[in-house]
């Protein structure tokens, strides 16, 4: 224990030792719930990846080819909801963050243990909700937006009761992590010792906290609408489709960043590990977390600039939107300045986190294109846009849990993943990205409209091209899941700390043991001190 | 959110500190959920002030502050159960909660017959935007009512059961705080559905 910051030793045995159904659908554990969460949101997250590929594949002709029109607005819609609702909300917070914000401040277990269970089963009950949708599917598009979702056939009732539970179980977690950090930190984890992943967890629970029960009750008076006929987003009996927009996007602008904000808490612990040098920047990267969060509750209006809302309130919204740049920019100089001299090692988990920042660069910075009101015009509703988000989300949210599964794998699993394939997976993965993705910039800027079946016969080589980049990137995903159950059946067993890494999740052994902690750590240095004699520099 | 599992050796004070500050976040939570129908309300009562001055007679204001009586009383019994727990006195703290558990009953009961007049004289949620607006709110907050009762039953058995004590009254004293809000919730709605002419 030379290296960490606390010491640490332990006797229990691993949290993966016992066996049977029960024993994980009973456990109290937040290792093993974390597993659960992450099983469940990554099976939907190759299911939601299969429905993409059939989106690529369809628009490689114009019209009704390979799928009819219906067919393929329900596949849209459930590639949209199924990623967002049922893979990014969840996928890092609730997985990533469930097995690691205890370890990480060094407490046993999460602070209500068992609604942290409940609130899992509330979101399987709520994704099996959804998925009794399917005898009646929605052609809606993720965005649900009315009229049309209080009047078409598809089972907009249900699925809007199986999204308030999803969004029940996502307000639980966010209440459970936000005690957590305020109350079971380790003796000396002050807050300026605190991980920056625990900094940018804390932002997104205050998200969902604070935003989750505006959809919860949208949700709520959509399904009354259709069931009880109430008139707030109907026209007819002066209710204001409108509305249903402001709420929407009330939730889920600031959702965007419940997605993002984990995953550059992820980033801001891998770089410095990687680049041995001591994080640049903390309190800008931490304080910039939370001024994401705040920033990120006044701006949902820049997803309406061509819905009827008056201009003033459109010119508002694009100016405060120009605000949520400038801690992203923050971060991202941390990031580069800790890494400038450093000494970088390009081992996988830094590969994926060095491809985070260049695709979030990217998806950033064509951000205030839409963002700004008059361009928004010209590429509101067209590819441009589902490539900024694309790269934003896919380049940046699952390219940081892309680089967080490479980094804690060792730690969840005690099993090594094979560098070779990790990096093979790694360049399909590169390059069926931009190739799929980028290409749909070039589509936007030729005007072809997002969720269109039909396009006039010169897109076609575009399509073609992009669809031929779902292919190589889908290839990349299927090598990187081979990888990961090489490594669950043969791979090497994988030491306490493989990378080095000063945080206390890496002081005690892998797989880690049910109690975490035989002796709750007394912290006595933040976790950044690489390159320098231990002890030597506090925040 | 009660939770006084103690496997992980955590003191009383920690596990006490953290179930407040649990439903402190929780009814943060909650004041979202009923934000969204109170943003409706203003977005439509300054669009349509007509139709709401011409249909908030409509109510029964009678049962609407008897409602209201019954509920802050209801919140008394609630805070003196608490006090009484704390004071160790455990047959005073279960007739409080058992009185708060009635008054809850009753609210229910009077809100039952206050719905049954209304559809008996053609008022559905459909009718018009007000009541639209009036029968999610109250709706809404019925809800949370019947919640309120299922956890202060829990809460009775407990209490019941010899689970609480001077040094330990947690669970009691959350759901109290949940309580309060429920009450508060409808001090906004009595006003803004019954009394806005």
């Amino acid at each position: 224990m030379s290296e960490g910051i606390a010491n640490i030793t332990t006797t229990d045995r691993g949290y993966l030792t016992e066996k049977g159904f029960w024993s994980w659908a009973y456990t109290l554990d937040h290792k093993r719930i974390g597993v659960m969460y992450l099983c469940t949101t990554l099976l939907f997250f190759l299911v939601g990846g299969v429905l993409g590929l059939l989106i690529r594949l369809k628009l490689m002709y114009p019209g009704e080819q390979l799928l009819s029109n219906h067919a393929y607005n329900v596949i849209f819609t459930l590639h949209g909801a199924m990623m967002i609702f049922l893979f990014i909300i969840p996928g890092i917070p609730a997985g990533l963050g469930n097995f690691f914000i205890p370890l990480l401040i060094g407490a046993r277990d999460v602070a209500f243990p068992r609604l942290n269970i409940l609130s899992y089963w509330i979101f399987v009950g709520g994704i099996l909700v959804v998925l009794g949708t399917l005898v009646s599917p929605m052609d809606t598009g993720w965005t649900f937006y009315t009229p049309y979702s209080a009047k078409t056939g598809a089972a907009v009732t249900a699925l809007s009761l199986g999204l308030f539970l999803i969004g029940m179980a996502s307000i639980l977690t966010g209440l459970n992590f936000i005690v957590t950090i305020h109350k079971l930190r380790a003796p000396g984890m002050s807050w300026n010792r605190l991980p920056l992943f625990i900094w940018g967890m804390y932002a997104t629970s205050i998200i969902n906290v604070l935003a989750t029960p505006v959809i919860g009750i949208t949700f709520l008076l959509l399904a009354a609408e259709r069931l009880f006929g109430v008139a707030f987003f109907d026209p007819a009996k002066g209710g204001d489709p409108l509305l249903f927009q402001h709420f929407f996007w009330f939730y889920s602008h600031p959702v965007v960043y419940v997605m993002i904000l984990p995953a550059m808490g992820i980033i801001s612990e891998i770089i410095p590990v990687f680049s041995r040098k001591p994080i640049f920047g903390y309190w800008a990267i931490a304080y910039s977390s939370l001024a994401i969060a705040f920033i990120g509750f006044l701006v949902w209006g820049h997803h309406m600039f061509v819905s009827g809302m008056s201009t003033v309130a459109g010119v508002i919204f694009s100016f405060l939107t120009f605000f949520v740049a400038i801690p992203t920019g923050v971060k991202v100089f941390n990031w580069i300045a800790t890494m400038y001299r450093g000494s970088i090692s390009l081992d996988s988990p830094m590969l994926y986190a060095l491809t985070f920042i260049f695709l979030f660069i990217i998806g950033g910075l064509t951000g205030p294109f839409l963002g700004a009101l008059a361009t928004d015009v010209r590429l509101h509703d067209t590819y441009f846009l589902v490539a900024h988000f694309h790269y934003t989300m896919m380049g940046g949210t699952v390219m940081g849990l892309f680089a967080g599964l490479h980094y804690w794998f060792p730690k969840m699993t005690g099993k090594m993943l094979s560098e070779k394939l990790a990096k093979i997976a790694w360049a399909f993965i590169f390059i069926g990205f931009n190739v799929t993705f980028f290409t749909m910039f070039i589509l936007g800027m030729k005007g072809m409209p997002r969720r269109w079946a039909e396009y006039p016969p010169q897109l076609q080589s575009l399509h073609i091209v992009s669809t031929v980049g779902s292919w190589i990137l889908a290839a990349g995903v299927a090598i990187m899941f081979i990888n990961f159950i090489r490594a669950l059946r043969v791979g090497e067993p994988a030491p306490a700390n493989p990378w080095r890494a000063l945080t206390l999740e890496w002081q005690i052994p892998s797989p880690p043991h049910t109690e975490n902690f035989e002796e709750i750590p007394v912290i006595n240095d933040w976790p950044y001190s690489y390159g320098k004699k231990t002890g030597a520099k506090d925040a | 959110m009660p939770d006084e599992h103690l496997q992980h050796g955590e003191s009383p004070e920690t596990v006490f500190a953290a179930a407040k500050l649990g439903l402190w976040t929780f009814l943060a939570t909650e004041i979202l959920l009923f934000g969204g129908l109170f943003t409706a309300y203003i977005v439509f009562r300054l669009r349509y002030p007509d139709l709401f001055h011409a249909q908030y007679q409509n109510l029964n204001r009678t049962l609407g502050l008897v409602n209201t009586l019954i509920l802050i009383t209801s919140s008394l019994t609630m805070a003196l159960g608490i006090a009484a727990i704390r004071r160790g006195r455990q047959w005073m703290s279960r007739v409080c909660i058992t009185l708060t558990i009635l008054f809850a009953l009753g609210f229910l009961g009077v809100k039952y017959v206050e719905w049954t007049e209304d559809f008996s004289r053609g008022l559905f949620p459909g009718t018009n935007m007000f009541f639209s607006l009036y029968f999610m709110m109250t709706g809404l907050h019925g809800l949370h009512v019947f919640a309120g009762i299922s956890v202060l039953i829990v809460i009775l058995v407990m209490s019941c059961q010899g689970r609480f004590s001077e040094q330990y009254a947690t669970p009691v004293e959350i759901t109290g705080l949940y309580w309060h809000f429920v009450d508060l919730v409808w001090i906004y709605l009595f006003p803004l559905l019954y009394l806005v002419g």
